[in-house]
């Protein structure tokens, strides 16, 4: 039988706490956590089994509001916490609350580190192009010419396209989606949770206080439909208001077609997340929107192949060392190869 | 041909050569022999600071000291009485410490012209023809050109059979001090087994070396070194690391917690990590982490998961785990920081020893962070104060930092094994299930220790969260309060300094309770005291020894102890570091003896400060 079946059925009430929620009212985050608390009682796991670690930043407030296991660890390391955890406990459900600042600049060299390994965890990044608890600095990912606090005369700091960098790191999961599209971050949530493996899931969330609008031109109903391209497996990449333009490769180079012009569905490049080659230029498809003549920015699973996981081949190469050499001799190993006795 | 044997109390060897001649290699053996007759040993490692430095040059010059005697012994020796000299820079590296009339086994193909201009030495100046080495005994022999007219049958290249030199020299030593070569030959199989031609070329050299004293008339002496008397028992021979692997270890394999090891590559803690990894018949988890952070912070998600997390380090990486330790502080969960310590600041000296890193323990990090400290003094020493270290991390649930350095952590000695039964048991108590009238999960309540519940995830109903922010007392939540804050902080102290009730006394290891002067010491400065000491009490001054294990919380009968004498030397290889500690808790005026050359303190030079302050020139 599943583990499903003995656990008592939960709501998302369940997975609340009794501490007061403290992001500022009209944070993108408490989307993210009502969608999380959602997606949680259908996924088949015990709470108890379900850890969920953060570092620092305001989105890594998140597991002090759900009702399992959990830490709020520091800078940047929740990436390495977790991979401790992970190896030591395969059978935990890990979760991983980061930031752009935690998780790609001060923390940045776990998160790859970790793709790398593939640890069977789910990434939450809450990308919101600023640092917030720290009263609004520019981010990693904050763009060029940024007027920020800490750059008055603009940033001069090139911006990381987190998914091309997930990508590189060969990450075997690569998936974006946005605080304001409550349905599409549930069902990012729960594919980020059933793919086996490091699982990298990008958020858009909106900080209202100190980078207010920065995802408008994908959230906003006026905007979103021809500023996003919402990827579906095995579809054409079709986008618009009126689902009237659609992406063709002209060699490796994406190009938009109006559909009217009668240029076919068929002649659309079709989307496949297992091929690693049009991950590459999915990802890259990063133009900022404010351009005449933009991409449409991707959401949706960009890219999933299978890979082992860490702490599978952890296990295993401990049995198969146990099954060949036997389980560990305490006074075998203290006494060693050579001895001598003194009467 | 008549040949008599001599029989020697007390012998140091040092084998000196090119980094690429294996000298530690040739150390090792003989060192092996040596244990498994019976005879105590001491040894120390000196290896050069470069990986790779240019061959014949003075800084590739690697060095490996060993002393042996058939009294108990506890340095590895000040002099030595023999030193093997491979080529000319090993000579002129170590000729300093060679006693005098010592002998000076020379490989003469090293002081050639280029070898001679490589050692700094003047043109047309080779030591070993100039008379200028009339105070030793110079046993000079052509080991390269031996060595290939032994392997001259064998088909491998030049440069293959030059690698057998060193076991030309370990068979002439054997022959030399009587040895059977059995241990050697036997380790040749294990290693080279698979490799005929190795085999036979390091077989054959061994043999030509022993051969090559054996036949040539004019070493008439044999040196035989009898058994030493020691505690009767079955011995082994271990090194540091090996044994602070063993003690981890054991400390899983008691407690029944998985051992989880995150760790980065540093010298000189990096054999702990090779040492653990090849364990996994233990259920042992090795993670070689992307950097030091990521080392400790995986260790730390490994004990919050339940296993017996542990990372291992030296200096540099101390300083990068710092505010992980605080998060483990803060949280209070069992971890323990393995600091193998070398000469300092930033890099410093990666190769060479040093105690310098005790205030950084005690004092570096971020906020009112108290945590216990435990050391070893010996090599075999790390087994039991690892353990010791372990079993302080989950039963006061607190991260603990276990120091050792790099000269025990490379030194060997014999050592009088324990079974695992006489271990003693740590006992494990995970909260499972809310008790009776608790009707939610308190997971900063405390007991009498001051120690707050394990539960880790996977136990249903104890779910709560934890963190780097300040915690309310009892709850656990996070709270700002000014007067919570003053309380934890107070708390905190007051639970690692509680662990003083949970700790032996402190004993003295020699000497009268009370009395003139107490010679206080703590680590690896253990030997150098421990005979430094006997040495003044047999020409019979008054003088105590007490070597410290617990740096915090100090035993709790230290205070006393200390105000019994009327004076306490600290003698440390730092500048001063324990002594302050010392002082500002006990209000004792210690003085220090302090070497930062990053090398041991020897015996003499102890003694020598002692009559300073014992009988003080008129
Ligand atoms: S500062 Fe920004 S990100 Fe932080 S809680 Fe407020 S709105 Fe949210």
């Amino acid at each position: 039988m599943s583990e499903a079946a003995s656990i008592p059925i939960l709501t998302p009430k369940d997975f609340a706490t009794d501490q007061e929620v403290r992001w500022c009212p009209g944070c993108g985050d408490y989307s993210i956590l009502a969608q999380v608390q959602k997606i949680m009682p259908g996924l088949g796991i015990a709470r108890e089994n379900i850890v969920i670690i953060s570092g620092i930043g305001c989105s890594s407030r998140f597991p002090y509001y759900m009702n399992t296991y959990g830490m709020h660890s520091i800078h940047g390391r929740a990436t390495a916490v977790a991979s401790g955890l992970k190896a030591a406990r395969p059978d935990l459900s890990v979760w991983i609350v980061t930031g752009d600042g935690d998780g790609l600049s001060i923390g940045g060299n776990h998160t790859i580190h970790l793709l790398r390994r593939n640890f069977d965890v789910n990434i939450m990044l809450f990308n919101n192009q600023i640092y917030g608890l720290t009263k609004g600095q520019y981010s990693p990912t904050s763009e060029e010419q940024k007027v920020t606090k800490s750059t008055p005369y603009g940033s001069i700091d090139h911006p990381f396209n987190p998914l091309a960098l997930a990508l590189g790191a060969d990450a075997t999961f690569v998936a974006r989606t946005m605080d304001r599209d409550p349905k599409h971050l549930q069902e990012s949530l729960v594919r980020s949770h059933q793919h086996k493996g490091s699982s990298f899931l990008e958020i858009y969330q909106n900080c209202n206080i100190f980078n207010d609008a920065a995802f408008e031109p994908f959230t906003e109903k006026a905007t979103k439909p021809d500023n996003t391209l919402f990827l579906e497996q095995g579809k054409p990449l079709i986008f618009g208001a009126q689902r009237n333009k659609g992406i063709k490769l002209d060699g490796f180079k994406p190009v938009i077609v109006d559909l009217g012009d009668g240029a076919g569905a068929d002649d659309l490049w079709i989307h496949d997340e297992r091929d690693s080659n049009k991950a590459q230029l999915l990802v890259r498809m990063f133009d900022d929107p404010r351009i005449d003549g933009h991409l449409p920015r991707p959401f949706g699973v960009f890219y999933e192949t299978d890979r082992p996981c860490y702490e599978e081949m952890m296990e295993l190469q401990l049995q198969e060392v146990i099954q060949s050499k036997g389980a560990g001799n305490l006074d075998k190993l203290l006494r060693g190869h050579e001895t001598w006795t003194i009467s | 041909m008549s040949r008599k044997e001599e029989v020697l109390q007390d012998v140091v060897i040092k084998f000196a050569g090119d980094s690429g001649d294996g000298m530690q290699l040739t150390g090792s053996q003989f060192t092996n022999n040596t244990a498994l007759l019976g005879i105590d040993l001491a040894t120390f490692p000196d290896f050069p600071a470069e990986i790779r430095a240019p061959q014949g040059t003075l800084p590739g010059v690697s060095g490996y000291q060993l002393r042996f005697s058939s009294d108990r012994i506890f340095t590895p020796g000040d002099e030595c009485d023999v030193l093997v000299a491979m080529n000319a820079a090993a000579l002129k590296t170590n000729l300093k410490t060679l006693k005098k009339g010592g002998k000076i086994i020379a490989n003469t193909d090293g002081f050639d012209t280029k070898n001679l201009r490589l050692a700094n030495y003047p043109d047309g100046i080779n030591p070993l023809e100039d008379g200028s080495l009339g105070n030793y005994e110079v046993i000079k022999m052509d080991v390269t050109k031996m060595t290939r007219e032994a392997l001259k049958d064998i088909t491998m290249g030049t440069k293959e059979k030059d690698r057998a030199k060193n076991m030309f020299v370990l068979g002439f030593l054997y022959f030399m001090y009587n040895r059977d070569m059995e241990s050697t030959l036997h380790f040749f199989k294990e290693k080279f087994g698979k490799k005929a031609d190795i085999l036979e070329s390091n077989t054959r050299a061994l043999q030509a070396g022993y051969n090559f004293g054996d036949t040539t008339e004019t070493f008439t002496t044999t040196f035989r070194v009898e058994k030493a008397k020691m505690e009767p028992g079955v011995y082994r021979s271990i090194m540091g690391n090996q044994a602070l692997a063993y003690g981890l270890i054991a400390a899983s394999q008691k407690s029944g917690l998985p051992l989880f090891l995150g760790s980065y590559p540093i010298t000189p803690a990096s054999d702990v990590l090779h040492e653990l990894s090849r364990h996994k018949a233990f259920g042992v988890k090795t993670f070689q982490a992307e950097d030091e952070i990521a080392a400790i912070t995986s260790a730390i998600g490994a004990s919050y998961g339940g296993l017996l997390g542990v990372t291992t380090t030296s200096g540099p990486g101390m300083a990068l785990k710092a505010e992980a330790m605080g998060l483990a502080v803060m949280m209070e969960i069992p971890l323990l920081i393995c600091d193998i310590q070398r000469g300092g600041p930033s890099t410093g000296l990666p190769t060479k020893t040093e105690q310098s890193d005790l205030l950084q323990a005690y004092y570096g990090r971020n906020g009112e962070c108290p945590m216990p400290i435990v050391s070893a003094s010996t090599p075999s020493d790390c087994f039991g104060a690892v353990y010791e270290a372990v079993r302080i991390a989950i039963q006061h649930m607190t991260p603990v930092i276990f120091l050792s350095d790099g000269y025990i952590a490379n030194g060997a000695e014999p050592w009088r094994f324990p079974k695992s039964e006489d271990l003693p048991s740590i006992e494990i108590k995970f909260k499972t299930d809310l008790g009776h009238g608790e009707d939610k999960f308190q997971p900063y309540l405390r007991d009498e220790k001051l120690v707050r519940p394990w539960a880790i995830p996977g136990t249903a109903g104890l779910e709560h969260r934890i963190g780097g922010l300040e915690k309310q007392n009892i709850t656990g939540n996070v709270s700002y309060d000014p007067d919570n804050h003053q309380l934890m902080v107070k708390i905190r102290q007051e639970k690692v300094e509680k662990i003083a009730e949970y700790i032996p006394e402190q004993k003295l290891d020699s000497g009268p309770a009370t009395g003139k002067l107490l010679v206080l010491g703590w680590g690896s400065t253990y030997g150098a005291i421990k005979s430094a000491v006997a040495e003044m009490q047999e020409e019979g001054f008054e003088v105590s020894h007490a070597h410290l294990r617990h740096l915090r919380p100090f035993p709790r009968n230290l205070g006393d102890l200390l105000k019994s004498f009327d004076q306490v030397l600290i003698p440390e290889i730092n500048n001063g570091q324990l002594i302050k500690i010392i002082r500002d808790q006990y209000f004792v005026d210690a003085k220090a003896y302090n070497k930062i050359m990053g090398v041991p303190i020897t015996k003499t030079e102890l003694v020598m400060k002692l009559k300073e302050l014992l009988a003080p020139a008129s």
